[in-house]
């Protein structure tokens, strides 16, 4: 876990942070009061969600009925890291998405 | 919205009072650039004038250093004219603040002290102010919502006075006073008006009468116009003071450029300025007394133009002075403040020993507690050969 | 009080302070309640400090708030290190941090949780007294919206008596305009519904 209280001999040269990606390590998923659902009928797996996202928690996973869709997987979200904004809903070209209140 | 027909006491934050006292101020031109943690005190200008509560020109500008810029144009065609920034927006603005005070523009300015980045720090403490000490400015410091709002109109009355017509910072604590809601008692705007007269600019530029301000000084007199900025900046002190004591007779609330509290019978003495060091200092020094230690506290409200005599008076003969600084001048004397304070007394015959600490940066809190164990100890270093030039306390090394 | 010469003004007295520290989530309301109580607290003629743990502001992430009321002045400025109240307003957060960190003897955590408070403090191991208010379904009943910060400040004033719930009225009209009745019956609902725990 991230050292939030790092000595003078432990700080980097001009204070870098060196460990690339260590934005994963901050779990931001536990913050939101609304998630994203997809209905993944309606997904084209356009990937414009996944432009959008600011926490970059989009990901593709294989749909569950493929039916007539072209593409073997959609976009879902990522719980570990969305924070429920809303955005993917909101530019989601096929309204896919629905925003729903997560449980207390 | 305040009622500003009557004085009442009422919760307030700290940003909001200063506006809100800036509105009451009636300034004619406000041209300003957002930067955390002013932001609350521009936003809501911006709001009475969209709202005609204020009637001045709010100009929202690119840059720190076009704010800078507006402001000596609006200044310089006779406007009363205010902005506000902190940190590296005070920073972007610096070669256009030696300009605002050659040009003797009488531009108020609250800088709601944040640190200087780097690393990035949006938090507060002095550095902001401290890198700009030579700029000819007035500085003024300000260590709780009260004394922000009372110091506003005073800052207008000092800089406008054509003894004095220099620009005028009025300092205070990032976040530890801007965001704070706090009790403080209001004055209307008659209080205002009575108080402040409407700004009469000695020069302007005019069509009418077309003169140029702000030429090229070239090697012949660019020495004689420093002597006299020089000079200008140490005698607004007698206006300041006579400002503060006109301000008290009307309104009751008596300020003075260098304050003092515990301080006649007192053997050892802390130094503090802004609100964060000042208040917290405060409870330290009670404690102190309480434990039978004769400590006292003086408190910098005039930063510019320097307190030379207030500081040989009060800290002449004293057994130890602790100097508290929110800054460091990096690879130099330490606390920007304490270098002062040491300068002030050189040669001086009863000049205090002095321990310069740099604590409170970038937003970390200078607890009460620790003050207190930082004066027991340098008490017992004094004399001892052990103070240091400075140190910077807290540190995890 | 304020603004008098230094060497008028009164000597710290920290005899009658008490401090509050508030966590929540961005977005959550903390920073207003602790602001509503420092309102309330001045308008009654006491001295008042709110402000929130100053940083970035994000949604949803855990944030601290900060008040403190006293009889006279307050000087100090620094954060609440040793708090006397402690109101958490989302539960999600005990799991995050130790809402009982630097609890001053005496001291009382407030919790946002339909749990028996004492059963809470078994369960957490938590070294002071607690209280629980279901301020979640409160705020879903009254306000229909999972907002809890009003709520919570109305179990904070009675376990503590930190102002009479009437001084809420004007600092809750002010903020809340038309909406501001509301907040008012889920202050008075979680002031007659908080269920307070053993001390020690």
């Amino acid at each position: 876990m991230m050292n939030t209280k790092p000595t003078c001999a432990e700080l980097e040269l001009g204070a870098a942070v060196i460990t690339p990606g260590s934005a994963r390590e901050y779990e931001t998923g536990d913050w939101r009061s609304f998630y994203p659902i997809t209905d993944e009928q309606k997904c084209i797996a356009c990937g414009v969600c996944w432009i959008f996202c600011p926490e970059a928690s989009r990901i593709l996973v294989p749909r569950k009925n493929k039916g007539s869709a072209l593409t073997p997987n959609f976009y879902d979200f990522d719980p570990k890291y969305c924070k429920g904004c809303g955005i993917c809903a909101q530019e989601c070209p096929t309204h896919a998405i629905k925003m729903a209140q997560e449980e207390i | 919205m305040i009622d500003i027909s009557k004085r009442q006491r009422i919760g307030i934050e700290v940003s909001i009072a200063h506006a809100e006292m800036v509105r009451l101020c009636r300034p004619d031109g406000i041209a300003a650039y957002p930067i955390t943690p002013q932001t609350h005190i521009v936003e809501h200008l911006s709001e009475i004038v969209a709202d005609g509560e204020l009637d001045a020109e709010f100009i929202p500008v690119e840059s720190e250093h076009s704010a800078m810029s507006t402001c000596i144009g609006l200044s310089a065609t006779g406007c009363r004219t205010y902005t506000a920034t902190s940190s590296q927006g005070l920073q972007l603005m610096s070669e256009i603040l030696f300009i605002a005070s050659a040009m003797r523009c009488p531009i108020v300015m609250g800088i709601v002290n944040r640190a200087m980045s780097g690393p990035i720090s949006i938090w507060g403490d002095l550095s902001d102010i401290m890198a700009n000490r030579d700029v000819g400015w007035i500085q003024i410091f300000g260590n709780n919502g009260q004394e922000v709002y009372d110091l506003t109109p005073c800052a207008f009355k000092v800089a406008e006075d054509h003894r004095v017509l220099l620009p005028i910072g009025l300092n205070q604590d990032g976040f530890t006073l801007s965001h704070v809601v706090e009790p403080l008692e209001t004055l209307t705007q008659d209080d205002v008006s009575s108080f402040l007269p409407p700004y009469e600019p000695k020069m302007r530029l005019d069509p009418d009468n077309p003169i140029m301000m702000g030429p090229v000084g070239n090697v012949e007199i660019f020495t004689e116009a420093k002597k006299v900025h020089d000079d200008a900046l140490v005698a607004s002190r007698l206006v300041i003071d006579e400002v503060f004591a006109e301000f008290g007779e009307k309104f009751g609330r008596n300020y003075k450029a260098v304050e003092e509290y515990k301080t006649d019978d007192a053997d050892t003495l802390i130094l503090t300025i802004g609100g964060t060091l000042g208040e917290t200092g405060h409870v330290a020094v009670d404690h102190l007394r309480e434990q039978g230690k004769k400590v006292g506290q003086v408190l910098l409200r005039v930063w510019r133009p320097f307190p030379f005599e207030d500081i040989r008076r009060i800290l002449g003969g004293r057994k130890l002075v602790v100097v508290y600084d929110r800054a460091i001048s990096l690879g130099g004397p330490g606390g920007p403040v304490a270098s002062e304070i040491k300068t002030a007394l050189y040669g001086q015959k009863n000049a205090p020993p002095i321990l310069s600490l740099i604590a409170a940066l970038g937003g970390r809190d200078v607890r009460w507690k620790h003050i207190v164990e930082q004066v027991e100890q340098a008490s017992k270093d004094v004399g001892t050969g052990k103070l240091p030039d400075y140190q910077m306390v807290g540190v995890r090394e | 009080m304020d603004g008098l010469p230094i060497h008028l003004q009164n000597e710290v007295d920290k005899s009658t302070m008490i401090e509050i520290r508030f966590h929540g989530r961005g977005g959550q309301g903390a920073v207003t309640s602790a602001e509503l109580l420092a309102n309330a607290a001045i308008a009654e003629g006491k001295c008042a400090q709110s402000f929130p743990s100053f940083g970035p502001e994000r949604r949803g992430a855990p944030v601290l708030a900060f008040a403190r009321i006293n009889e006279t002045k307050i000087y100090l400025r620094e954060q609440v290190y040793e708090p006397d109240i402690a109101l958490v307003l989302d539960p999600a957060l005990l799991d995050v941090l130790n809402v009982a960190e630097g609890m001053k003897p005496g001291g009382i955590i407030i919790i946002n949780s339909a749990l028996d408070p004492d059963e809470l403090r078994a369960e957490r191991d938590f070294p002071c007294q607690v209280a629980t208010v279901d301020a979640q379904k409160i705020a879903l009943e009254v306000l229909r919206r999972p907002i809890v910060n009003t709520t919570m400040l109305g179990a904070a004033i009675k376990a503590r008596s930190l102002v009479n719930l009437e001084s809420m009225k004007e600092p809750l009209d002010n903020r809340f305009g038309p909406i501001a009745a509301r907040n008012y019956n889920v202050m008075e609902r979680a002031w007659n519904e908080i269920k307070i725990g053993g001390a020690r």
